[in-house]
């Protein structure tokens, strides 16, 4: 390819040159001589950065969250692009993010939590008192009850991250929630636990007590680091499957109590309107959902040929023990491989090998968890609910590849 | 010795058992934290205020996002939807949906004005929700609230809800 015609930088040496001396000078240059004969462009032949305190991604890479514009930003979303991620874990930086009143600056050093109520010990801690107690790290997804929001109406998300971007799993580090309520003394009359944040609203949530004692982190870590602040820096209660509202961000105070609080956001939001005009409150846990991340919306195959399908699969029950793939809009299903070692209540990576003839059709599928909950079409879930329940729709997702191999929702 | 251990004693009597860490709250640091209010009126502070003396309160602060009536405008309706929830369209306000007016209080004071949270006395949020209340025709203009009426106020859907009963639905896996 002619590369000593090709040195741009008069200052650089021909890689003819470079091998001579590298052959002259011994093996350590011979070894960087062997990568320069692969083709690699012109990062071969300048040195590159110098390592840095902490690392960015390259700048080739676009995948951003996206939200919606709102008169009121601080009471915002964004949504992870499901559509280009690899494996299972969300990198922090693409998390979704809800919140309720803006994303606080908060000190470490100053930030306390407040465990009171009905315990026999009522606690101050802080942060570092925190991270002496023994600690868990486990993976574990969050979704926003209100993911798929849209995928109740015609006119659904042409995305995956669109439709299904409010769900995003990492790894999980913290104090067991259990740890705190022994040390402090649960009353016997104790039956919820009200979890409040430190942000401008006070967010808060009254999870069952049952709940608490069983899986809930009190987590100040986030895939290896400190919580991101807009995940909650630096302390967030995981309450593993149970929808993101409960999951209190910038956690400063649990209350313990024999009633739940009845807040705005366990009442007149995060409830679940049904056909007959009552609504499902404390309706918790995320049930059993899957996506096809590739090929899904916005993406476009080259042409026949083989593809790897793709995507992610949850449930709030435990472990995803099946994920069936249609390619023929449903007719058939087929087994698609999960990425192993799965972990309860966590995204579970699925792969389906496939060979496109290049004839329009449509791919969808479905999840069955360790409960035998199958994942139903949003149709089914219409039928129960009527049209308006609003949130937790888990229902099935598909996607129309045309002739030219792009995809649409179906 | 002994003496040092009756000032750590005094200073954090209630530090964790097992792991020894942590301290006991002082009570004003849990007065000053524990804001939240609960259905019976547990939390509750001392103080009231009428329709007709939140209505001031409630155009001065409230009424820029949520209308000059509590119809609703750059933020969420407050007012209306009485009897819709079972309709194509069901609108959710104060009146048509929320079950608790102790939870008005509580979320009021807890988070508005959506700007400057915390700037209202606790006269002005008993005032103010009842206006709200008001707007709804779920109270009179001079009625009382305080922390003896609020929580017998009875809200329209104070019956609404159901706990959570799902699975709702789902085909058993074919095989």
């Amino acid at each position: 390819m002619g590369d000593e015609e090709s040195g741009r930088n008069s200052g650089e040496s021909s890689r003819r040159t470079f091998l001579s001396i590298g052959a002259a000078v011994g093996g350590a240059l011979l070894a960087c001589s062997d990568s320069g004969d692969t083709p690699a462009g012109d990062s071969v032949k300048r040195t590159g950065k110098p390592p840095d305190e902490y690392g960015e991604r390259s700048p080739f890479e676009k995948s951003v969250r996206k939200g919606s514009v709102s008169r009121y930003p601080e009471a915002g979303s964004t949504r992870t692009p499901l559509q280009d991620s690899h494996g299972i874990i969300t990198p922090s930086s693409l998390h979704f993010e809800r919140h309720h009143a803006g994303v606080p600056l908060i000190d470490p050093a100053e930030h306390r939590l407040l465990i009171h109520g009905l315990v026999e010990r009522p606690l101050i801690l802080t942060m570092d008192e925190l991270k002496t107690f023994p600690s868990v790290s486990r993976i574990h997804f969050i979704e926003c009850s209100g993911n798929s929001r849209g995928e109740w109406k015609p006119k659904k998300g042409a995305t995956a991250q669109i439709s299904h971007g409010m769900a995003s799993c990492s790894e999980w580090t913290g104090v067991p929630l259990s740890v705190l309520l022994d040390e402090a003394g649960v009353k016997p009359e104790a039956a919820w636990l009200i979890a409040e944040g430190a942000d401008a609203c006070k967010m808060h949530r009254s999870l069952p007590l049952e709940k608490c004692r069983d899986d809930v982190i009190v987590a100040y870590g986030q895939n290896g680091e400190a919580i991101r602040p807009e995940q909650g820096y630096p302390l967030r209660l995981v309450a593993p499957g149970h929808e993101g509202n409960i999951n209190v961000k910038w956690v400063r105070r649990l209350m313990l109590a024999d009633q739940p609080a009845m807040g705005r956001e366990e009442t007149s939001k995060y409830t679940d309107v049904l056909a007959d005009g009552k609504a499902r409150q404390f309706s918790l846990t995320m049930e059993s959902k899957s996506v096809i991340t590739r090929p899904s919306g916005g993406q476009k195959l080259p042409g026949p040929g083989f593809v790897e399908i793709t995507g992610l699969a949850w449930s709030g029950r435990g472990l995803i023990e099946r994920v069936e793939v249609s390619t023929d809009n449903g007719a058939t299903w087929t087994d698609a491989t999960l990425q192993e070692p799965r972990h309860r209540i966590a995204f579970t990576r699925f792969r389906l090998p496939w060979t496109w003839d290049g004839t329009p059709t449509v791919i969808l599928s479905r999840a069955t968890d360790e409960t035998g909950y199958v994942q139903p079409a949003v149709e089914a879930l219409v039928e129960a609910r009527g049209p308006n329940s609003d949130y937790h729709n888990n229902g099935i997702k598909s996607w129309k590849i045309a002739a030219d191999g792009s995809v649409t929702h179906a | 010795m002994f003496v040092l251990a009756g000032l750590l004693v005094g200073a954090g009597a209630a530090q964790s058992p097992t792991y020894k860490v942590g301290r006991a709250p002082t009570a004003d640091e849990v007065k000053a934290w524990s804001i939240t209010i609960f259905p019976d009126g547990t939390g509750l502070p001392e103080g009231s205020g009428t329709a007709a003396e939140g209505k001031e309160v409630y155009a001065r602060r409230c009424s820029e996002c949520h209308g000059t009536t509590g119809q609703g405008g750059e933020s969420s309706a407050l007012v209306g939807g009485q009897g819709s929830l079972a309709s194509a369209k069901p609108l959710k306000t104060v009146g048509s949906y929320w079950p608790y007016a102790t939870t008005l209080w509580d979320y009021v004071n807890r988070t508005m004005p959506f700007h400057n949270p915390g700037i209202l006395t606790d006269d002005q949020v008993y005032s103010v929700v009842a206006y709200v209340l008001h707007l709804n025709e779920i109270v009179g203009e001079n009625e009382e609230m305080n922390r003896q009426t609020l929580p017998k106020v009875k809200m329209p859907n104070r019956d609404g809800f159901i706990n959570d009963d799902r699975p709702d639905v789902g085909p058993k896996s074919e095989k």
